[in-house]
């Protein structure tokens, strides 16, 4: 689409467009072209010469089994992050448009945890499952579960993926409950008429119908799960205990940061590019992203 | 609804006020914890009911920080924390709707080109180039500023095209009234293009601002000097305390007081943050 009406000047356009190209060019541009360029290198310990290794650090990459494990990690991590928020969000939204008094106050009441900061939000789990004091572990220790997330890799799993899903439901919830009330009632009541009862209604009538929502948001917590939730793996687990929580974002981090391999690090920021726009492209491509709100 | 099904609507209920507890159980945790003295935390777990400390604990964190740690007053962090989010709120802001204005109702050269310099950062998330952005901060010797700590966040694809959009569906009319009434580019924008975007403004205002408060990785790279510590990094040096268990009736005072600010925006500026959300995914 292309306005008719148009100013002819040239300066003021530059002007204006300049602040932000400069800012793209210098923050955005320039380090991801840089990390491109050193992920073909191979920096000695000190820094002071590089050599072109072509694809090396791929290759070591790939047969490292750390990183491996990281990937496979990452999965786990997301897809558990992803269905229990998105399940958790559905179930509620369901529930919240079948409401009619108090479904506004529902909203707020399920809504603000997207405030929080993830990091936050891995804190608060984090000491509600402290072994010595939490809550929680206190209470899985009543049921004769012995929980200890410093320990237990599959505990420090569980603690970060309830940290992320219970901040995303908010989310999740939000989208769903607007696209539950943009489907035209007439639809579902005309199936009541005909003597589906509600659990077939939503199966077959308003699940259906949900669906574009339901993709858009796969796609927009499988990034959240991949990126946003750094904060909380850094500030309860640090990617521990044995790695059982290094996900992919951390381990750039850490390697590079902590451990600089600068090559290696800018090789894993290259296949996390890869990744984002893989999942851009794909968002934008196949899914029907005007969801009706 | 054609049916009456009184079990379900009970239901329904029971499983919406589940969701709100669950919701705020790990919020209640911390705020009890938060007003405990140090010692009931030390009893074997958390109490359940509020202590007599409150007001103790949160003029501690926030006048002297959490010693066991030696951080920095709270106050402090708090500061820093609202100065990067308005600077990244505003900025954003700013720089994207005159990126806009001149996208949509200019024609010159390289304008396709600028449109997909800006459109590729949409794929380009801080935490996947993070070295490499670190390195370009230092050498401009932003580290340890407010600048190094928002400018970097600053440019953002989805600003301009939530402006761009909005811009499209502006009348024509108004661009030829204008100009036949001998209002120039610049008085167009200020007194026609403005106040129409006010309320996409203040939408996007909100969510930006949550955003901006929530940077965590970001402000942990570019900070090593504690005066430009922001809060929600802050919290986790201060369960780096080294010698013993955490303070955590301090942690989870400042863990509120780093919530507060932005929880506060969304619950009292639901409208606005609701349409923000929504209209940024479009």
């Amino acid at each position: 689409m292309e306005k008719r009406v148009v100013f002819s000047k040239l300066g003021l356009p530059i002007l204006l467009v300049a602040p932000q190209i400069i800012i793209t060019l210098v923050f955005f541009i320039w380090p991801a072209s840089q990390a491109l360029y050193q992920s073909v290198l191979l920096e000695d310990a000190f820094g002071l010469k590089s050599e072109f290794v072509w694809l090396d650090n791929f290759i070591a990459l790939f047969s490292d089994p750390h990183y491996l494990n990281s990937f496979a990690r990452t999965v786990v991590f997301s897809a558990a992050t992803a269905g229990l928020s998105l399940g958790v969000a559905l179930f509620l939204a369901a529930m919240a448009d079948r409401v009619l008094k108090g479904a506004t106050a529902y909203r707020t009441l399920i809504v603000w945890p997207y405030a929080v900061a993830p990091a936050v939000a891995g804190v608060l789990w984090f000491f509600m499952f402290n072994p010595s004091i939490g809550i929680l572990a206190y209470l899985l220790k009543g049921i004769g579960y012995d929980w200890n997330h410093y320990l237990d890799g599959t505990d420090a799993m569980i603690l970060v993926v309830l940290a992320a899903s219970w901040k995303q439901v908010s989310y999740n919830f939000l989208f769903f409950l607007a696209g539950l009330q943009a489907i035209p009632r007439s639809l579902v009541e005309a199936a009541a008429i005909d003597g589906a009862r509600p659990f077939k209604r939503f199966w077959t009538i308003v699940f259906p119908l949900l669906s574009p929502t339901a993709f858009f948001l796969l796609v927009v917590n499988i990034v959240y799960a991949f990126f946003d939730t750094f904060g909380i793996v850094h500030a309860t687990t640090s990617g521990g205990p044995a790695q059982s929580t290094t996900i992919l974002v951390y381990k750039v981090f850490s390697d590079g940061f902590i451990g600089l391999d600068l090559g290696g690090s800018a090789a894993q920021s290259v296949i996390l590019m890869a990744v984002v726009i893989t999942l851009t492209v794909f968002q934008f491509r196949y899914i029907e992203r005007k969801v009706a709100y | 609804m054609v049916e009456n099904r009184p079990w379900l609507t009970v239901l329904s209920h029971a499983v919406l006020c589940l969701g709100v507890l669950v919701t705020a159980l790990p919020i209640w945790i911390a705020f009890v914890a938060s007003t405990h003295p140090s010692d009931s935390m030390l009893s074997g777990r958390t109490p359940l009911l509020p202590g007599g400390n409150m007001l103790e604990n949160y003029a501690t964190v926030l006048g002297t920080g959490v010693k066991a740690a030696g951080s920095i007053p709270v106050g402090t962090m708090l500061w820093n924390s609202l100065v990067m989010a308005l600077m990244i709120a505003v900025g954003k802001i700013a720089i994207s709707i005159i990126a806009a204005y001149a996208i949509v109702y200019f024609r010159f050269p390289l304008r396709k080109t600028c449109f997909w310099v800006i459109f590729i950062t949409l794929m380009l998330p801080v935490e996947v180039r993070i070295l490499p952005t670190f390195g370009v901060v230092a050498s401009l010797d932003m580290l340890n500023s407010y600048w190094g700590l928002s400018v970097p966040l600053i440019a953002s694809a989805t600003a301009t095209f939530l402006f761009r959009q909005f811009f499209l569906t502006v009348p024509e009319e108004l661009a030829e009234a204008a100009r036949i009434d001998g209002a120039g580019p610049l008085k167009f924008f200020r007194d026609i293009l403005l106040p129409l975007s006010r309320t996409n403004i203040a939408a996007l205002f909100v969510i930006l601002f949550i955003y901006g408060w929530n940077q965590y990785l970001w402000p942990l790279l570019v900070t090593t000097d504690e005066g430009f510590y922001t809060i929600v990094m802050g919290i986790q040096r201060m369960l780096q305390a080294e010698d013993a268990e955490p303070a955590w009736h301090e942690i989870m005072a400042t863990s509120m007081l780093a919530m507060l600010p932005p929880v506060l925006v969304v619950v009292f500026m639901q409208r606005l943050f609701v349409k923000g959300l929504i209209e940024q995914e479009k």
